[in-house]
């Protein structure tokens, strides 16, 4: 949805004259929620990269797919339910009236066409959108390690060989492909307006393949909950040019402490609150040693009140 | 000695869990004290307590469901007001205090709320809608409502003892293993659903039973009132499902306290076969508290529509319909696990197929108010807001079913406003449109009107407030569970959700003055007729409250809606059928088997969460030994005189008589 500060009059706004049939439908789903006008970027609907774009031109489209059975159906539950008032004397009143061979071909087929419609929406979206799958383009993809900590997230880029902690910056228009995986608990990567999310698990590596289409900084979080320190494992992320991302990581090559096994069990640690900051050299096998748990699982609470046995407590 | 439970266990650091256990505290022991000095407590234990009655199990099914509704919901109060504050901040609850809150809210509302009312309504209804005397195992109703009310004092006690989960109403591991919840907060959770998900199976056996084996004569299968087979659907779905809820918490447990790896990070555990299998249970459990709902509303449309219900044989094929396809839906829950396109597009299309029998039973309503001459009583406005609310809720369902829209909404809080869209505007609902419909039936006289209407409209209001807002901040990209936040675009929203929890409270406490002043008012809201409401199945042959027997003569069915069909003919011919011939009637005598049984299965859970092995074995045999005293029992039954029965039952047929003298035309 486009930013709603065009100054123009309600009316307008509503029905803008021509527009290309998804515009139309847009606005369609608009109608009925008018609250979502009136507010500011909606991020999965304010979409910055190819993925997330696909997704809410699925959520639109299959909105308005329903919508079309939906809101007729309200209304007549409205209409019936008023007519029909015992005070109306007006109304007729068919006290024995049970069955309509075909009010109930109707009522059966109805949702039954819809749900196919949409089916076919559901078949075709989840190919396209695979997470998985990767993205079409010229550039090859640039390849991200996500490790989901408790509670914070690491990237590695083995490729340049750095790594970074609760910050994400990445080329814009390069596609991006991350494997994913998690030093203990489960956890969600999710940056709302570039697509997909997907869960990371320890043990196991997840895909995600994701492109910011401009350069941008975007909110990211954990959208699976991990327990206590959960609501502080945000993140930014950076979509920069090319030239600009170059420069970023040579800079980051000179400064910071490096990524090792002996680092990284430090890192993997309970905290929270974790300002972020960057490895300026990290092992290339590092992610396959998590995921093989060569390197343990990160390590679980260990004070309490009054012991961990009863109600564990996280140090800050 | 007392394993790992110490003085230090209590935290007596923190005002608010203490101050509400202070305050909860107080009022039991008022409650008790008042009970006692009244010399109500020989009463209580008789009638109520020890009663293998299908009427009284049912309604303390449902004062239990209410009073945990006050809990859960304090505990949504604090949720939305802890959102609503901690914009940049921390708010008023530390992350430890919050995540036990909104595990425990969901806890409470899905297995000691909605599920205690449902089978409450189906324990009180059903027997009197198959015009039969009481469910197939009286006794084991008995057990299984007390084993429930156990599991519900045992997440209350954590309060005060130690602490409940903080792993969400689901415990997904590893988080839940004991590597990362080392305390004792998911040992209460999982005992105390092991200890309720006995009886909640057990009710399911039992229901199914009463339905499949023992109707009144001539009540076949396709005469039964929808509500009937809403019921056998619910529970055939329990007895599926449940043992699966039981096998996998019971792996968790192995876990947990014997070090097995089912769902370790290590050792070869797999955390995606819990994920797997408790939404094996978890979806068919969604539709096990919303095919009741789907029944009552059935009962109430027709009622108040003065009409018979619409397709009816439709209405049957959508309920079993709905019943098989729940099984095959489960895996919508994580489309984001990275499953792969085949099986989240099979999974996808398979839920929205479910969206099909659920339209034709919204159409069916529909057609059940077309024609006819809708009374807008209490019910039937639940029932109507129903209808509007389910629809926007089961199409935000579908949304989510389209495994790409599930990608960027999972786990939000749109996902939350879906499932309250459903669960409030469906099975809460229904819950509360079934209770204002056959509380006259229950207790000879109605709820006022007024306060009814008043109460149903700050509940609508305020949940379309409440809600409505988080489907918007959902899609701006916030996660549920949150516990503080630094997005200013999220918060206005939240701020209005908050508001809106306000405008329910007001429907609550207007539901509380409703019953306070209805019991007030009783004799000026006194049904003598036992149907109050022009009713259309057996329930309402009976009188109000129905006596211990229910029917004096088993009733003989002989259309498709039995008294409906009774009362016509009544009419017909100006009078009612001849006076049957009376007979002693054998009842099954009370029981105190479920009462201690549960005295010691709370003994034995917490124990069980804290360690004290002596005190688990010692509870375990005790309990163990309350059934073989049963089994033993000699004298199974007592008889009520045909004369008594004569008695209740000439008065019920004069109250009819002049009833149906009085409305002469069919209205």
């Amino acid at each position: 949805m486009p930013a709603r500060s065009d100054g123009l009059p309600a009316r307008e706004r509503l029905f803008p004259g021509r527009r290309s049939p998804s515009a139309r439908v847009a606005r369609c789903a608009v109608l009925l929620a008018p609250i979502v006008l009136t507010a500011c970027q909606p991020a999965v609907l304010d979409p910055q990269g190819t993925v997330g774009i696909a997704e809410k031109t699925i959520l639109i489209d299959s909105l308005a797919i329903m919508l079309a059975i939906v809101v007729p159906t309200i209304v007549t539950t409205f209409i019936f339910a008023w007519w029909f008032r015992a005070s109306n004397t007006r109304a007729t009143y068919l006290p024995n009236w049970e069955y309509s061979g075909r009010i109930e071909l109707i009522v059966w087929s109805i949702p039954l066409l819809v749900i196919m419609l949409l089916g076919g929406v559901a078949w075709i979206g989840s190919h396209e959108l695979d997470p998985a799958k990767p993205l079409t383009s010229n550039t090859p993809p640039l390849e991200v390690q996500v490790v989901a900590l408790d509670w914070k997230w690491l990237f590695i880029y083995p490729g340049q060989r750095i790594a970074s902690v609760n910050h994400l910056v990445v080329p814009a228009g390069t596609p991006i492909h991350f494997s994913l995986t998690s030093a203990s608990v489960m956890n969600a990567f999710f940056v709302p307006r570039l697509g997909s999310m997907i869960y990371t698990m320890n043990g196991m590596t997840t895909q995600l393949n994701l492109r910011a289409d401009a350069p941008g900084t975007f909110h990211g979080l954990s959208s699976h909950y991990s327990g206590d320190g959960f609501s502080d494992m945000h993140f930014e992320v950076q979509a920069v040019s090319a030239q600009r991302f170059a420069a970023w990581i040579d800079a980051t090559r000179d400064v910071g402490p490096s990524l090792d096994a002996k680092s990284y069990a430090a890192l993997a640690r309970q905290s929270v609150n974790t300002t972020p900051f960057t490895f300026r050299a990290a092992d290339p096998d590092l992610f396959q040693q998590i995921v093989t748990q060569q390197l343990p699982p990160g390590p679980g609470p260990q004070t309490g009140r009054p012991n961990p046995s009863v109600s564990p407590q996280t140090e800050d | 000695m007392l394993g790992k439970l110490s003085w230090a266990a209590i935290p007596l650091d923190q005002p608010i869990p203490l101050f509400t256990a202070a305050l909860v505290g107080v009022v039991i022991v008022g409650v008790l004290a008042w009970v006692t000095l009244k010399g109500w407590l020989p009463y209580l234990w008789r009638e109520w307590i020890t009663s293998v009655d299908h009427k009284r199990i049912g309604i303390m099914y449902i004062l239990l469901a209410m009073v945990m509704l006050l809990r859960g919901f304090a505990d949504a109060i604090m949720m939305r007001s802890q959102q609503a504050l901690a914009f940049r901040s921390e708010g008023y609850l530390p992350p430890e205090h919050y995540d036990q809150i909104f595990s425990a809210h969901g806890t409470l509302m899905i297995f000691f709320v909605a599920m205690p009312f449902v089978i409450g309504l189906m324990n009180f209804v059903m027997p009197l809608q198959l015009g039969i005397r009481d469910v197939a195992f009286p006794t084991l109703n008995s057990v299984s409502f007390w084993l429930t009310a156990t599991g519900a004092l045992l997440v209350n006690i954590s309060l005060v003892v130690g602490e409940f989960a903080r792993t969400g109403w689901l415990p997904y591991p590893p988080l839940s293993e004991i590597a990362y919840s080392p305390g004792v907060g998911v040992d209460y959770y999982l005992w105390s659903l092991q200890i309720s998900g006995v009886g909640t199976l057990l009710t399911g056996v039992n229901f199914v039973t009463t339905v499949l084996k023992i109707r009144a004569p001539g009540m076949n299968l396709m005469r039964m009132p929808m509500f009937c087979w809403t019921t056998l659907a619910s529970n055939l779905l329990i007895v599926a499902a449940f043992p699966i809820l039981t096998a996998t918490l019971a792996m968790l447990l192995l876990d947990r306290y014997l070090g097995f790896h089912f769902f370790t990070n290590e050792a070869g555990g797999n955390v995606m076969m819990f994920m797997n299998l408790i939404w094996a249970w978890g979806h068919p459990e969604v539709y096990i508290l919303i095919l009741p709902a789907f029944g009552i509303f059935s009962e109430v449309i027709s009622t108040f529509s003065r009409k018979p219900l619409f397709g009816y044989r439709s209405m049957v094929m959508a309920t079993m319909a709905i019943c098989a396809l729940s099984f095959t839906v489960w895996l919508h829950h994580f489309f984001t696990m990275g499953a792969g396109a085949d099986v989240n597009a099979i999974f996808g299309i398979a839920s929205m197929i479910i969206a099909v029998p659920t339209g034709v039973k919204v159409f069916n309503w529909l057609f059940t108010m077309y024609g006819g001459r809708v009374v807008y009583s209490q019910s039937i406005l639940w029932s109507i807001a129903f209808m509007i609310t389910f629809v926007i809720g089961g199409m935000t369902g579908v949304l989510l079913a389209v495994p790409p829209v599930d990608f960027v909404l999972h786990n939000s809080l749109f996902l939350v406003a879906h499932f309250h869209n459903v669960i409030i505007g469906g099975v809460l609902f229904g819950a509360f449109a079934g209770y204002t419909y056959w509380f006259p039936k229950a207790f000879g006289f109605r709820l006022h009107e007024g306060l009814g209407k008043a109460s149903f409209w700050c509940w609508l209001v305020g949940f379309y407030v409440a809600f409505m807002p988080l489907y918007i901040v959902g899609l701006k990209g916030m996660t549920r569970r949150m516990q503080h936040y630094d997005v200013p675009d999220w918060r206005p929203w939240l701020l209005i959700a908050a508001g809106g929890t306000a405008i329910i409270l007001a429907g609550i406490i207007l539901q509380i003055a409703q019953l306070a002043i209805s019991i007030r008012w009783r004799k000026e809201l006194r049904d003598e007729t036992g149907d109050p409401w022009n009713g259309r199945s057996l329930e309402w042959a009976t009188p109000s409250p129905p006596p211990a027997f229910n029917f004096a003569v088993l009733p003989s069915v002989e259309g498709d809606e039995a008294y409906w069909d009774m009362k016509q003919r009544a009419r017909q011919q100006a009078m009612l059928g001849e006076e049957p011939p009376y007979a002693d009637i054998e009842m099954p005598r009370n029981s105190p088997t479920g009462f201690i049984c549960a005295f010691f299965a709370t003994f034995m859970g917490f124990a069980l969460i804290w360690h004290i092995w002596w005190i688990v074995v010692l509870a375990a045999v005790c309990a163990f030994a309350t059934f073989v005293v049963f089994a033993w029992r000699d004298e199974v039954e007592y008889v009520i005189p045909a004369d008594v029965v004569a008695r209740i039952d000439r008065a019920n047929r004069t109250a009819r008589g002049e009833t149906l003298a009085l409305s002469g035309t069919p209205s």
